[in-house]
């Protein structure tokens, strides 16, 4: 609740910085809130659950641990908008207070108990990146990756609406733990096909958030579009605070052997369709972005076996499973679209071969790509061999071995996509100029590398510091 | 009047609030997948969400319960908000191409 009241209070306050004429003293500002924030969050680990709102929002570990990410992810993010610092044209005070006002989105997004903040939480998350979306104003792309978020995140947050509208009429109440007991035990028999309707529809409401298949058409088109500093945003923060939601809304409200019945053929239909598309459909593509974009959009698979094996608590393994692997794949993205940005940015090139010889020019970058995409990729000794570990036991155990075998498959596609970058990047040399110049990285920018790339090591040699600590 | 207004509502069988409110719902859908034009599509978003909004009233009135009504009043103070930043989108694009035909935003392809 802290960390809620401090974001919108220095969200606002930061806005006032925009009327200095210079940008430069924004940057240091935002770096401090977010280790503020961060810091202040973890004063509620461990002191039990808490409610506020008449219990519509209750901060407990699980809420604290996701925030946590949240927030460091935000802030190993914020220097790779060094460009706006320098460019007189970007707003950057209105687009840091915008991605402060979302992080208060994501934050009630992993703490609700309450439909009402599910909502409200899903709205302040995406009201502001439809406009971080379409930050690039005179660019075409940009724009329509902003109308394209848009007009279909309104839409599917209509069938969310519709959804928990169906389910406050079968069951008459927005609260979690009432909707499981009505579900249970149903207030009226005639009422269920209601239920399960409203179930559905704000499965896949919550399902278009997290870019699951078939309801991740948006997101190659948006991820591209978008300015890729906040496509980067896109895909941690959003991600994981959905998922966060999306275990929340399934643990808390749907248990029910019967609600299982019909969530879990669904659940794992998408869960198998996501992984087919999202790595399939990276490996055709030429640019790394829409490349990231599919990869986003398979992780979000293997995260979803994890809501399919769940065991029926929070604490259990499977939000320890979630909570890993968004640690995990935050951490390497953040990275991999950092280094993507910088590169871009420089040799104003998307594709695989802008990326030649960058193991000459910039060490750094390259070793710090190689770890994030080898992390993604799931090897041993990174983050994400552990991430998918820990998802794929908890499913064996579950007796989910054809779903694992599948997923399994399918990682081993994700290597040949994820080793392309890195064969540019050592085997092949500069093509002209503009590759072999050196691609200008600030001290921030190294640091926050240097951190990732040591966060991601030190998760896959000593993955205990994180695994049990739901 | 000595009728309380869910008492007026409840004089409509709840089924029928149902059905009338799925209708407006699937005239937004279909309004959503067929229309070109950034604008309608975006009007009938609002159908739907107004659709909900009927929705939820009905239920509250029949449940005597607040809830739902308090819900609805969210619902519209954020579908504002969606009104303010989706028509500046809507006319950032109408700047840059001087139209807002879904139609002629096909760059982001593979």
């Amino acid at each position: 609740m802290n960390s809620i009241i401090l974001l919108s209070v220095l969200g606002l306050g930061n806005l006032f910085l925009g009327f200095r004429r210079s940008n430069r003293l924004l940057l240091p500002v935002m770096m401090l809130i977010l280790g503020v924030v961060l810091t202040v969050n973890f004063i509620d680990w461990n002191q039990g659950a808490q409610s506020f709102f008449n219990g519509m929002l209750t901060i407990d570990n699980f809420s604290v641990a996701f925030t946590g990410i949240v927030l460091l992810t935000a802030l190993v993010l914020v220097p790779f908008s060094q460009k706006y610092v320098l460019d007189g044209e970007a707003n950057l005070a209105e687009y840091y207070s915008l991605l402060l006002f979302s992080l208060v989105g994501a934050i009630m997004l992993v703490s609700y108990n309450h439909l009402l903040m599910l909502f409200l939480g899903i709205e302040i998350l995406s009201v502001a990146m439809y406009v971080l979306a379409g930050s690039d104003k005179r660019n075409l792309r940009s724009n329509e990756a902003a109308l394209k978020y848009f007009l279909m995140g309104a839409f599917f947050t209509g069938i969310l609406l519709f959804g928990m509208a169906l389910l406050y009429g079968a069951t008459g109440t927005f609260e979690l733990s009432q909707i499981s007991a009505a579900v249970q035990n149903p207030v009226n028999a005639s009422l269920t096909p209601m239920l399960y309707i409203g179930m559905l529809l704000m499965l896949i409401g919550i399902g278009f958030k997290v870019s699951a298949a078939p309801f991740h058409f948006w997101t190659p088109d948006v991820y591209e579009g978008t300015p890729t500093f906040f496509a980067a945003f896109m895909s941690t923060v959003v991600k994981t605070a959905g998922f966060a939601a999306f275990l929340k809304l399934l643990v808390q409200a749907f248990p029910a052997a019967s609600a299982q019945g019909i969530w879990l053929p669904t659940l794992t239909a998408m869960c198998v369709l996501t992984l087919l598309i999202g790595n399939v459909g990276a490996v055709a593509q030429t640019s790394i972005k829409r490349m990231l974009a599919y990869s986003s959009i398979s992780h979000a698979g293997y995260l979803l076996i994890a809501l399919v094996a769940y065991n029926g608590q929070l604490e259990g393994a499977s939000a320890n499973g979630i909570l890993f692997y968004s640690l995990a794949y935050s951490v390497a993205t953040v990275a991999a679209f950092g280094v993507v940005k910088l590169v871009a940015d420089a040799r104003m090139r998307e594709d695989y071969n802008g990326l030649n010889g960058l193991a000459k020019t910039n060490p750094l970058l390259a070793f710090s790509l190689t770890v994030s995409m080898l992390s993604l990729a799931g090897i041993p000794l990174t983050g994400g061999f552990f991430g998918k570990f820990f998802i794929f036991s908890a499913a064996v155990e579950n007796g989910y071995i054809g779903l694992v075998v599948f997923a399994v498959v399918m990682s081993m596609v994700s290597i040949y996509y994820y080793l392309r970058p890195i064969i540019a990047m050592y085997m092949r040399d500069a093509e002209d100029e503009t590759t072999a110049t050196p691609v200008p990285v600030t001290t921030f920018q190294s640091g926050a590398l240097l951190l990732l790339a040591a966060l991601t090591v030190l998760l896959g040699v000593l993955p205990g510091l994180v695994a049990g600590v739901l | 009047m000595d009728q309380n207004i869910p008492q007026v509502i409840q004089t409509v069988p709840l089924q029928y609030y149902v059905f009338f409110a799925a209708a407006l719902f699937s005239i937004g859908v279909l309004g959503v997948l067929t229309r070109r034009n950034a604008i309608i599509i975006f009007m009938c978003v609002e159908l739907m969400l107004n659709a909900v909004n009927v929705l939820l009233t009905a239920f509250s009135a029949y449940r005597a319960d607040p809830n739902g009504q308090v819900f609805v009043f969210f619902i519209m103070a954020v579908a504002a908000a969606e009104v303010a930043v989706g028509l500046a989108i809507i006319v950032m694009i109408y700047r840059n191409l001087q139209n807002t035909d879904v139609n002629l935003l096909n760059r982001l392809k593979f």
